[in-house]
């Protein structure tokens, strides 16, 4: 019997403006995806993809569909508006709860918000066992065990966890495939499913701003350095001008 | 809740193997300076097995007090273990701030103890401050949008405010091997059943002497200009010279030429040396963010246009493979 | 008149872009200088559907438009004419005459490993003394019992050496002239077929062109495609749709020398401003722009056509005739902005001049092109 995989995209709310940025992937979600693929492809897995956002975060959910998933679902709703990874995560926990799945998959930090803490947070919300940075997968069909390669920063460990649990994945332990042709030509003939809040069984002050334990005090560009110089020289030359400034800075 | 209740700031003491990670001290570091601002307590956290002994470290990298949560169970970190022992410190001791390094354990630990407590999490702060007005904010600032936008946020109405921070970020204060500090044997209990659902069949060590990029003084980098292994002997020569280290850029770790412990980048490690030499690398913004802050850059790049100029003190339009052999020849010959 | 893409085609357009970015950009000075066909390319695209865009899903292709099609061609061309040109031969030569003129089971037998790119295809109709005179055909098809058998050799065939399938142009009945010539499904494995000589070429470097020769070919009664006598007719309709595929290609190839041209005079500096700020630039720039917007939609109304079953050789010509005059003038041009730079290799516009010309002369010559314009003009 194939087992159920959901892998959910990163949010592509936070605490900064939205509207008109046009929603894009993000690489390690992308990663994530293709974990899930790669278990439809050896296991006949069933994929899921779920992505909490603006409507214009359709378009990231087409792209899935062309890549291969099953089922897309867009959770968008003015109530999860102005959300933190906490209000996120309990948001997307609260649309887990209502399916049945094996393994949650989840980007391990999206490039907008860069905080790697939904996956973890989804997990604790769902009372799940989680195992985070993982570069390979493998799923035992008769214990329902998944055996995981968890990256450390000097080594890896091989971990076990038993359905249903959480795993966030590695975006540069796997290379993410393209849409294929034909999954782009019938990417819009599968449904999108659209749920609201009233779908999630949440509470409203676990959601949205209300939810958000952290809020932005300010936002703003980085101070720029004062401008270095640039010199196209010979060899010889470069080898002085490094070395003056080397012995100048004390650094020899 | 009530807020006044809450007070100090806590640090988890990362610990391997029995060996207290560099950035639990650099945490530390920070910590004194915040607790000091509000005249109150540095708590660190030591979990593991047998590991009480370490507590003094810990106390002279600054802490006034350690709690240490010594069990078999939290000898090696897994989720579970860690995230109800930090749970039963957060709701017996009830503390004001929390600091974790952003390393695969604080990563994974962080969110889940935030989960658990409800409490907001800032993840990978470059600045921690308590505001000088009367509020006494505590304000955590990190990149955002990829690094081309900085965020301060704050948790106002939930505790712990928790801050995860990049090792390399924060300093250590010199130590002071003779404090004073209190050190307290601290019981958790656990559910047996909730901790068993993960296991861990082996760890395995690299067998490569891994380097941490992060904690080097001067690093010699290199990217796709450089190309090769060949290449990289050539940085690694330079590297000996100035008593420092390589690291590489996303691409080459990619390309499999150099290990990932090396790289700097977003996706890598962020590195503030006093000294970055980038060698053919181009400086994408993901690269940047990672080295950025360095105190002195030096970039050598064939292409004129290539973005690491804009952040270099210093840049050299050349040919690297010519350039730096002759700069370590140079330096060998200034030694004698 | 809407001028828009359908959804499918913007995500395929994005997917497609990046694809070329990622894997087949970062080969193409090398396959130029190697002179090497880019098989593993062959395989990416293979897999995600690339090598059977517009053959339908029931003979195992993608169902895409020829719009798409044209899309693939384009943004590979703009990073590689060599592999641009690989598709469009497999797909416009080879799969597109058996899926217009096959019987079911030729369709069956052949279209589904030419769509999944198991098989390559291939197109052969010149010969050494039959160029723009492609009637004067001299290689010969003899029925035998069962068999065809073949004699001769063609010259100039694109996926030559790595073609698995191929397309040929052959005369059954010299008596007839034109209406004398069939066309046939010749295997790489038929006894009696090899490959000839492989052609140093000015551009598209990485493309095997290559002789074919046939000294007593045997190839099954099956293999005849389309109406005995009217292998001519197939070849026409078959140059007709190629010719599309064609001018993608150079429109690929011209976009690309333009983007070059555009981030290069914005950086180079001369009398203290980039030289993107003298007018001289600006005008000459604004002109080539125009021609290549012209292009694209010269060949979008082609595939147009083509798609929504209008007659499209006219419409085949001009796109064909234009794209590849603009970029040969775009090219050419870039590496005039190029200056010294744009002659060495260290810069892609000499090889993107180089891979421009013969979009000028294969498929049809412009002269052809304008012959077959003229005809309709004046019917």
């Amino acid at each position: 019997m194939p087992d159920t995989t959901e892998v959910k995209i990163n949010p592509v709310t936070g605490t900064l403006i939205r509207e008109g940025v046009p929603s894009i992937m993000n690489p390690d979600d992308k990663g994530g995806l293709e974990f899930a693929l790669q278990l439809k492809d050896q296991y006949g897995a069933h994929v899921t993809v779920i992505t909490m956002g603006l409507p214009q975060a359709e378009a990231i959910l087409r792209e899935a569909l062309a890549m291969g998933v099953d089922r897309a679902i867009l959770l968008t709703d003015r109530k999860l508006g102005g959300a933190d990874t906490l209000a996120t995560s309990s948001a997307i926990a609260g649309a887990l709860r209502t399916m049945d799945f094996d393994l949650v998959i989840t980007g391990r930090q999206a490039i907008d918000g860069d905080t790697a803490q939904v996956g973890p947070q989804i997990a604790e919300h769902l009372d799940l066992p989680q195992v985070s940075y993982m570069e390979d997968l493998k799923y035992d069909e008769a214990t329902k065990t998944f055996t995981i390669r968890k990256q450390l920063e000097d080594g890896y460990q091989i971990l076990e966890m038993q359905a249903p649990c959480v795993v966030t994945a590695l975006a540069s332990a796997v290379k993410p495939r393209y849409m294929s042709v034909s999954g782009i030509v019938t990417a819009w003939d599968k449904e999108v499913e659209v749920w609201g809040a009233d779908r999630i069984n949440v509470p409203e002050d676990r959601i949205g701003k209300a939810g958000s334990p952290t809020s932005v005090f300010k936002a703003f560009p980085k101070q720029l350095k004062p401008a270095g110089e640039t010199f196209e020289v010979t060899p010889e030359e470069a080898v002085e001008l490094i070395v003056n400034k080397l012995k100048e800075k004390h650094i020899i | 809740m009530n807020l006044s209740d809450y007070k100090d700031v806590y640090v988890f003491a990362e610990q391997r193997d029995g060996k207290i990670q560099n950035v639990a001290l650099e945490l530390l570091g920070k910590a004194r300076e915040l607790a000091d601002a509000n005249n109150e307590k540095v708590v660190a956290m030591l979990l593991g097995k047998n590991i009480k002994d370490k507590a003094q470290e810990l106390i002279a990298a600054g802490a006034d007090k350690v709690l240490v949560v010594d069990h078999d169970l939290l000898e090696t970190y897994l989720t579970e273990p860690y995230t109800e022992a930090i749970t039963q410190i957060i709701k017996e001791q009830k503390p004001s701030i929390m600091l974790i390094g952003a390393t695969t354990i604080g990563r994974d630990l962080g969110p889940r103890v935030s989960a658990r407590n409800i409490t907001g999490l800032t993840a990978d702060a470059t600045k921690l401050e308590i505001s000088d007005d009367e509020a006494h904010e505590f304000r955590m600032t990190r990149p955002a949008f990829g690094g081309n936008l900085m965020a301060t946020i704050l948790c106002k109405n939930n505790r712990p405010q928790m801050s995860t921070v990049r090792p390399g970020v924060m300093q250590k204060l010199p130590a002071a091997p003779s404090r004073k500090g209190e050190v307290v044997d601290y019981k958790v209990t656990f559910d047996e059943k909730k901790i068993s659902r993960v296991k861990i069949v082996k760890t395995v060590k690299e067998k490569k002497t891994v380097t941490d990029i992060s904690a080097a003084k001067i690093l010699v980098s290199g990217g796709r200009g450089v190309g090769s292994k060949e290449g990289f002997t050539k940085l690694e020569a330079l590297a000996k010279e100035l008593g420092g280290e390589v690291s590489s850029s996303r691409a080459m770790v990619d390309a499999g030429v150099m290990p990932a412990d090396r790289q700097v980048g977003q996706t890598g490690k962020t590195v503030r040396p006093a000294l970055y030499m980038a060698c053919g690398i181009s400086g994408a913004i993901q690269h940047l963010a990672g080295m950025e802050e360095s105190e002195y850059i030096i970039a050598i790049n064939k292409d004129k246009f290539a973005p690491i100029f804009s952040v270099a003190d210093l840049g050299i339009v050349g040919d690297l493979h010519k350039i730096v052999p002759m700069l370590t020849e140079r330096l060998k010959a200034m030694q004698k | 008149m809407d001028f828009s893409f359908t959804k499918q085609e913007e995500l395929f357009l994005q997917m497609i872009r990046e694809f070329a970015e990622k894997e087949v950009k970062p080969l193409a000075a090398e396959v130029d200088e190697e002179e090497r066909f880019p098989m593993e390319t062959v395989e990416k695209m293979a897999k995600i559907g690339l090598m059977g865009i517009p053959i339908p899903t029931q003979y195992g292709g993608a169902g895409g438009t020829n719009i798409m099609y044209g899309m693939a061609v384009e943004e590979l061309s703009r990073v590689c004419a060599t592999t641009g040109v690989i598709l469009s031969a497999h797909t416009s030569l080879c799969a597109a005459p058996i899926l217009e003129s096959g019987t079911e089971e030729q369709k069956m037998k052949y279209l589904p490993k030419l769509a999944s790119g198991e098989w390559i295809g291939a197109f052969g109709l010149t010969e050494p003394n039959a160029g723009t005179d492609a009637a004067g055909q001299q290689t010969i098809a003899v029925e035998d019992g069962d068999y065809w058998v073949l004699n001769g050799s063609k010259i100039f065939i694109t996926n030559g050496s790595y073609a698995n399938v191929f397309i040929i142009i052959a005369m059954t009945d010299k008596s007839l002239g034109t209406k004398g010539i069939s066309a046939f499904i010749v295997e790489k494995t038929d006894p009696g077929f090899s490959i000839g000589k492989k052609e140093k070429k000015m551009g598209i470097r990485g493309s095997a062109t290559t002789e074919l020769i046939f000294e007593d070919c045997r190839i099954p009664k099956d293999r005849q495609i389309g109406q005995l006598g009217k292998g001519f007719n197939l070849a026409m309709k078959t140059l007709d749709g190629g010719r599309i595929g064609i001018a993608c290609q150079a429109l690929g190839i011209a976009q690309g020398a333009m983007d070059e041209t555009v981030k290069y005079t914005k950086e180079r500096k001369q009398f203290g401003k980039s030289i993107s700020q003298f007018q001289n630039t600006q005008f000459q720039m604004a002109d080539l722009e125009t021609k290549v917007q012209a292009a694209r939609l010269l060949c979008r109304k082609a595939h147009y056509n083509k798609d929504h079953g209008l007659p499209y050789s006219a419409e085949a010509a001009m796109a064909k005739l234009f794209a590849a005059e603009t970029a040969m003038e775009v090219t050419t041009k870039a590496v005039q902005f190029h200056g010294g730079y744009g002659y060495t290799r260290e810069y892609p516009v000499e090889r993107m001049m180089r891979d421009a010309k013969i979009t000028e002369i294969y498929e049809g010559t412009s002269e052809v092109q304008r012959m077959v314009i003229a005809g309709k003009l004046f019917k």
